[in-house]
């Protein structure tokens, strides 16, 4: 081996290097694209979850809050808000609550995933307790009300006078063999 | 660039020439074998590609279904625009690269002439495999080129994983190709030969070979993602998993938007060779040209989501992605200006290369106006999906790369076979190319712009007269380019002997060569001034 191929051999393995942390960097894309979202609140994605420090409500002001309920393609469940919308001062604590209904013949678990339009409200809606939080297990035709319990912050621009809340319902019903998905399998939302 | 040579060339009493027979194609390790198969690859996926653009184009004719399915009609956009992307441009200038890069720089082969071997043979069986889904239950890939999840995952025909298989190789293949390109041309110059000195297209291509390196394995990744939620039940572009399609376009796009980057140096490179040679000039600034195209390749990075304008990014990621886009233009405008600069006062002859080139510099322009056209984000709005972004990137692709390709392959034939083209045939086939481009693609500005959408077998009546006459220069175009074929067979069998210069106006090291070139060239390196 002489000089040409070492230099050969010493920029195949760099370039070859260069592959591979390419190759890394196209997956890293994956957690840098949430990390993106959640710190920008781009995307819609309700980041504000858990307890929060009771105040005073901003009575000079109220906002409109919608809410809607889908389901995905493929999932037969009855989902939609009880209040199609309602009216909030910003800092005041308020519980609506979805309706669901499994209409097959079998058990199904489904998980709920949020969205806030217009994006740039995402960050203001606080949900302190939420359905989304949990996956849903419900049996053959079982019905449920499941509460969503959120503050608006007082910091909420001027210009934001509706906002809408979204849940799309997935059926993430495990592949049991028998078709009977176990309900202790009820798995906790990365949201 | 004024060369001599440090050997005679006739005196190569241990040089040995090919292998006979088959197996000199498949073990071959030489750089102008390797070419000529990665060129004769490229022109059976071109006329592939192609019979499937005119079975399109044919469906089109008329307004209602005529000829297929929707569903085969969705097949046949996807095939012909992954046949075209990877089968015909990207192996055409890979094999420009193995032909000439070595020419070029005056070395004696590739840096890895087996890798190189290697990096060919794996392509065929790529495609073999991508063509083989079009007989498989459930159809070949249907979901377009760009491979939207979830509709190529959750929705996709059972062949998608064929089709990722084939992606995989593909990618593999130009890695490869690339490190060797790099390898070359940073190893292996010849004594003298700085790097500006070195002929643009040696530049283009060793920017390309980078930009492959970088945005290949982003292509893996993705399809690699789309093979675990088809298969292995992770969620990375599924919502309900917690996932998010959108990033399947951001991480596609991130290696898209340098992928059409790769399709367009190389020719940007060919063209900075052809048009001083028929000129009879030095190119008019070599320096900024090689500046122009590395910052085109460095923005190539910061521009991906110009094409997601409409999926609900915030307004100041919309902001950026089309300010950063339209700089884009500043560079571009810095190659125009100068291929039309070393023109002026040029004495200028049109032979068929020339003829490709100057086709080249208007249409590609043409393609680069209605880029920024959609660049614009409000307007993108408007076009977005419509036929207008065909006739954009047609205009860039077809009269662009497929152009400098067929001006490239022109040009040096006669120094490939030893023989001359046949000048008549030559410009009969660029004057059938060049009206049936315009027939074909000019209309589709118009119908884009009216809003006819994209990828869709069928059309509202108003549409019908532009489709029908697209339909026509697309059937001249198609049907023109066995003349190619016809004429570089004809070159290959016989014709008027070419010189060692070929073309008045030529300067470089490959033009020192005897024509044909020899099988083994430059084993004693030349000394460059």
């Amino acid at each position: 081996m002489d000089e040409l191929g070492r230099k050969n051999r010493r920029l195949v393995i760099r370039l070859l290097a260069g592959c591979v942390l390419m190759f890394g960097f196209g997956f890293a894309l994956v957690p840098l694209y949430d990390v993106f979202c959640r710190v920008t609140g781009l995307n819609g994605k309700v980041t504000n979850t858990g307890p929060v420090a009771i105040e005073d409500a901003d009575i000079s002001r109220s906002v409109r809050v919608q809410f809607l309920g889908v389901n995905n393609e493929g999932m037969p469940w009855e989902f939609r808000p009880l209040d199609e919308s309602v009216r909030v001062h910003p800092g005041e604590m308020r519980q609506i609550a979805f309706f669901a209904r499994n209409p097959t013949s079998r058990r199904m678990i489904a998980q709920a995933i949020p969205s806030v339009a217009p994006a740039e409200a995402a960050q203001y809606l606080h949900k302190v307790n939420c359905f989304c939080f949990d996956s849903q297990s419900l049996a053959s035709q079982e019905q449920v009300e499941m509460p969503v319990l959120f503050v608006i912050d007082k910091k909420l621009p001027e210009h934001i006078h509706t906002l809408t809340l979204s849940y799309t319902l997935f059926d993430i019903t495990p592949e049991a063999p028998d078709g009977q998905a176990l309900a202790s399998e009820t798995r906790r939302s990365p949201l | 660039m004024e060369t001599t040579l440090g050997q005679n060339l006739g005196d190569t009493h241990h040089d040995h020439g090919p292998a006979s027979g088959i197996g000199r194609w498949l073990f071959t390790t030489n750089h102008k074998d390797i070419g000529t198969l990665y060129l004769w690859f490229s022109l059976l996926m071109f006329l592939t590609g192609g019979t499937m653009a005119l079975l399109i184009r044919a469906e089109l004719f008329q307004p209602g279904l005529q000829l297929v399915q929707p569903e085969f009609f969705n097949q046949m956009t996807t095939m012909h625009g992954l046949i075209m992307v990877f089968g015909a441009v990207m192996p055409a200038f890979v094999g420009l690269a193995n032909w000439l890069v070595p020419m070029m720089i005056g070395a004696p082969d590739m840096a890895l002439p087996r890798m190189n071997n290697w990096s060919f043979w794996i392509l065929p069986f790529a495609f073999a495999m991508m063509i083989s889904t079009l007989f498989m239950e459930g159809g070949a890939p249907n979901f377009g080129w760009t491979f939207y999840a979830p509709l190529s995952t959750t929705y996709a025909p059972p062949s998608v994983t064929f089709f990722i298989f084939a992606v995989h190789m593909m990618g593999i293949s130009s890695i490869m190709g690339a490190i060797n390109v790099i390898a070359t041309i940073l190893n292996l110059r010849a004594p003298g030969m700085t790097m500006m000195k070195l002929p643009l297209f040696v530049w283009s291509w060793l920017i390309t070979a980078f930009l492959l390196i970088a945005v290949m394995p982003v292509l893996a990744g993705v399809v690699t993602m789309m093979l675990m939620d088809i298969h292995f039940g992770t969620s990375f572009f599924n919502a309900a998993g917690g996932g998010d399609p959108v990033l399947f376009q951001h991480v596609f796009w991130f290696f898209g938007h340098p992928e059409v980057y790769i399709m367009i140096l190389p020719a940007f490179g060919i063209i900075s060779e052809i048009i001083p040679t028929f000129a009879r000039k030095r190119l008019f600034g070599y320096a900024s040209m090689v500046y122009a195209i590395a910052s085109i390749a460095i923005l190539s990075f910061l521009v991906w989501a110009h094409h997601m304008f409409t999926v609900g990014l915030p307004l100041a990621g919309e902001l950026f992605f089309m300010f950063a886009t339209m700089l884009i233009a500043v560079p571009t405008g810095v190659k125009v200006f100068n291929w039309v600069a070393t023109m002026f006062r040029g004495s200028l002859t049109f032979e068929t290369p020339m003829l490709f080139a100057l086709a080249f510099v208007v249409l590609f322009t043409i393609g680069g106006f209605s880029g920024l056209m959609l660049a614009i984000a409000p307007a993108d709005f408007q076009y977005h999906d419509t036929y207008f972004v065909v006739a954009h990137f047609h205009y860039v692709l077809v009269p662009g790369a497929i152009f400098s390709i067929m001006a490239a392959t022109y040009f040096w034939l006669p120094k490939w076979t030893g023989h001359m083209i046949n000048e008549r045939m030559g410009k009969i086939h660029f004057w059938l190319s060049f009206v049936g481009v315009n027939i074909t693609f000019f209309p589709m500005h118009f119908v884009g712009l009216a809003g006819m959408p994209r990828r869709i077998p069928d059309y509202a009546l108003q549409f019908a007269d532009f489709n029908s006459v697209a339909s026509v220069g697309a059937f001249i175009f198609g049907f023109s380019q066995l003349l190619f074929l016809y004429n570089v067979i004809a070159c290959i069998r016989g014709g008027a002997r070419a010189t060692d210069r070929v073309w008045e106006g030529a300067h470089g090291l490959e033009w020192t060569l005897p024509s044909p070139a020899p099988y083994h060239s430059f084993s004693q390196p030349p000394v460059v001034k």
